[in-house]
């Protein structure tokens, strides 16, 4: 139908948090902030970042084994931080 | 005895490190640039202080993939001294080098100020010129300097004596007030099991001449060079 349609982008986002039991003094702060606010309702904050990828591919979805290779290799610190891949259809 | 001063993209603190070396210590140095794969002919390289690429992502983590670390991981693991500064040390947490990694100072600021830390070893090449539990005044500068281990390694870490620098006050109480980033232990320093690789996050560079208030970070410059004499005889 549209043969000038261009070749498919794929997408993905990385989420990085700190795991578990580790202190998130940043997360701690933005709590006190809404707590000051007036939002007393909020019980815990964590703090973290995320990554969207675009591939340029054609059109197939980037494998979970490839996103779990960046992340653990690059993206996240093993040490200390944990993530998520989610594949955007 | 001859040192190597990786320059990264953001390094700021190279200078500081090569002139000791030349003006102090008197002895060769070369900066070597991050694209660089040769370290043949060094005795020691030092990774210094600054903010490589930014500190984007993480503090050290784009920079141990520069091509010079590929090398620089080659040398340490034949034995050659490699000694990270600041964020020399966090590039060396982020290349495996060293176990552990840095977070977030527990206070989220940029702590800029003279720090004492303690010195738990001397038979390392880094400290043969000091004395064990000698009072060091050095000065940090840095946000991300918080040590972190899981608690399992700390204790491997301790065991194997491989924390060679403690924040302390002046009388070397290892106290929470003297630790400026909440470093788990009071770690200021530690070394790999084998000892030729040390990280610290205290600048020694910054406290070797008398006009700059401290001269207590030549001592661990005239370590290296006692080491390497001792080791050439």
């Amino acid at each position: 139908m549209n043969s000038k349609r261009k070749a498919r982008l794929s997408q993905a986002v990385v989420y990085v948090k700190l795991k578990e039991g580790l202190l998130d003094p940043q997360g701690l702060t933005i709590k006190k902030a809404l707590e000051k606010l007036g939002y007393q309702n909020v019980k815990e904050v964590r703090s973290g970042k995320f990554f969207e990828i675009v591939f340029d591919s054609d059109g197939t979805q980037p494998s979970t084994k490839f996103l779990n290779e960046i992340s653990d290799k690059l993206l996240a610190n093993p040490v200390i931080e944990k993530f998520e891949i989610e594949v955007l259809k | 005895m001859k040192f190597g001063v990786v320059i990264f993209p953001g390094s700021n603190c190279d200078y500081d490190a090569y002139k000791v070396v030349e003006d102090v210590l008197k002895e060769k140095v070369e900066f070597l640039w991050h694209k660089e794969t040769s370290l043949d002919n060094y005795d020691c390289i030092i990774l210094p202080g600054g903010f490589s690429y930014g500190d984007y992502l993480r503090t050290g983590a784009v920079a141990r993939f520069s091509p010079i670390m590929k090398s620089v991981v080659k040398f340490a693991k034949r034995g050659g001294l490699v000694w990270g500064i600041c964020n020399g040390f966090q590039i060396l947490l982020e290349a495996g080098l060293l176990p552990g990694s840095m977070l977030m100072n527990s206070h989220l600021r940029f702590v800029n100020k003279n720090v004492y830390i303690k010195v738990e070893r001397n038979d390392l090449p880094y400290t043969t010129a000091c004395q064990v539990g000698q009072i060091l005044k050095i000065p940090v500068a840095h946000k991300d300097g918080n040590y972190y281990i899981p608690q399992n390694e700390l204790l491997d870490l301790e065991r194997n004596n491989q924390v060679i620098f403690r924040y302390c006050d002046e009388n070397g109480n290892l106290t929470q007030a003297s630790n400026p980033n909440g470093s788990l232990a009071n770690v200021a320093g530690i070394c790999n099991k084998e000892g030729n690789v040390l990280g610290l996050m205290p600048h020694p560079e910054r406290a070797s001449e008398k006009i700059l208030g401290s001269e207590d970070g030549i001592n661990l410059f005239l370590s290296l060079v006692h080491y390497s004499n001792g080791a050439a005889d």
